[in-house]
């Protein structure tokens, strides 16, 4: 376990290191999913929900199964599984209790299973050597950092669908101009966090 | 069907990143200079490769209602191969593109093609198809990698030769910062958007 205050490991997984717009994980649901505020929201509710217990789940199985057994080189299959497996239970129990969360969730779960961002908070956690709470908070923040930027996305991207531009600019292209003026910001303004 | 047009479907009509738009997070994000962008083309060309060949001949004792998660186990495997060979052979390669290597058993790409090309067609054919979409791949990962490095740095380094040098201001960073990225996939999208609505509009 590495010496690091909880509150950096925040703003690291929040700003300093934003998934989306500074380490490119999970880019596929940034321009899919982008192009109405609701699904965005929805998306980004089940993101951090996957994340955290993603974060937990393979903390656990990493330390207290492969690492005793001496079989490390298994992660990445394992953690796939993991990931798979939870968003199955997650989606049981989600439809079994809480029916409403469900219908406005339910969709985006799927999709996570193959999401690179969720796989990539598994992997960083055991690549930085954090703890259980260190892990989980990363996990968290990951998730919030990620929700934020995408509900940004998509304001600007419904208010800008009436916009006059070029036809061969709509769409992707545009998503991407977009995302240069946020990352911009993202990288002058969180990098002088002095953490 | 003839091989090699089917070959260079994978680098034109369907090219993973202009075609079908899969697998942005590694375009992206390892994209900092032309030698990251080649590292990470052959790891994923080699799991494309052997992910399509197995699919490919297993395809008809694959049940399917099962047949993503034992897809996700088959490139995983090959996924964990490339992660131990970069990881022994291929050190400074391996930390420059650090988790990205292991993060392709997520990419698009991989499970796109075998869920659409390889879970459909014979070996031969997924072989070629693996190659040529690995092809594609490669050619937008080294343009994108050339237009960031240049544009970034001043000059292109590749395996310690210098291909090209620009006389520009090394402090002026941002094409190789994330939102350099960015703006480069947006522009080359925005090209091929205009040539095809252009050749369209030719009734091509």
């Amino acid at each position: 376990m590495v010496e690091k205050a909880l509150f950096a490991i925040f703003m690291e997984g929040v700003f300093i290191k934003n998934f989306l717009l500074i380490q490119f994980l999970g880019l596929c649901s940034f321009v899919g999913v982008t192009k109405d505020f609701k699904s965005a929201a929805g998306m980004s509710g089940a993101v951090i929900f996957v994340m955290a217990m993603a974060a937990t789940a393979s903390y656990i199985v990493y330390n207290y199964i492969l690492v005793p057994a001496g079989m490390e080189f298994l992660d990445l299959i394992s953690f796939i599984v993991v990931i798979a497996a939870l968003v199955q239970l997650v989606e049981f129990v989600v439809r079994k209790n809480v029916p409403a969360l469900y219908r406005s969730l339910g969709i985006y779960l799927p999709l996570i299973t193959t999401n690179c961002a969720v796989l990539g908070v598994v992997l960083l956690n055991v690549l930085s050597e954090y703890g259980f709470v260190q892990s989980v908070v990363f996990g968290i923040s990951a998730g919030i950092g990620y929700t934020i930027v995408m509900l940004m996305m998509a304001s600007i991207r419904e208010r800008s669908t009436f916009v006059n531009i070029p036809s061969s600019i709509r769409g992707l292209p545009q998503a991407f101009f977009i995302s240069t003026m946020l990352s911009m910001a993202f990288v002058n303004y969180f990098w002088v966090i002095p953490i | 069907m003839d091989p090699l047009s089917e070959y260079i479907r994978g680098i034109t009509r369907d090219n993973p990143i202009f075609g079908l738009v899969l697998g942005l997070c590694p375009t992206l994000a390892v994209t900092t200079s032309v030698e990251n962008a080649i590292g990470m083309s052959a790891g994923t060309a080699f799991v494309l490769v052997f992910a399509n060949i197995f699919v490919s001949a297993l395809r008809k004792q694959i049940p399917s209602a099962v047949r993503l998660p034992i897809f996700i186990i088959i490139i995983a495997t090959f996924v964990s191969i490339v992660d131990m060979i970069m990881e022994a052979y291929f050190p400074p390669m391996y930390a420059a593109l650090g988790v990205f290597i292991p993060l392709i058993v997520v990419n698009c790409i991989i499970i796109g093609r075998a869920e659409a090309y390889a879970n459909k067609n014979n070996v031969f054919y997924s072989f070629i198809d693996a190659l040529g979409i690995s092809t594609g791949f490669l050619l937008v990962l080294m343009l994108i990698g050339g237009i960031r490095e240049l544009l970034g740095t001043g000059q292109i380094v590749t395996f310690g030769y210098t291909l090209v040098s620009l006389p520009l201001n090394p402090d002026v960073t941002t094409m190789i910062l994330p939102p350099g990225a960015f703006l480069t996939i947006g522009t080359l999208m925005a090209i091929v958007n205009y040539q095809r609505a252009k050749k369209r509009a030719k009734g091509g």
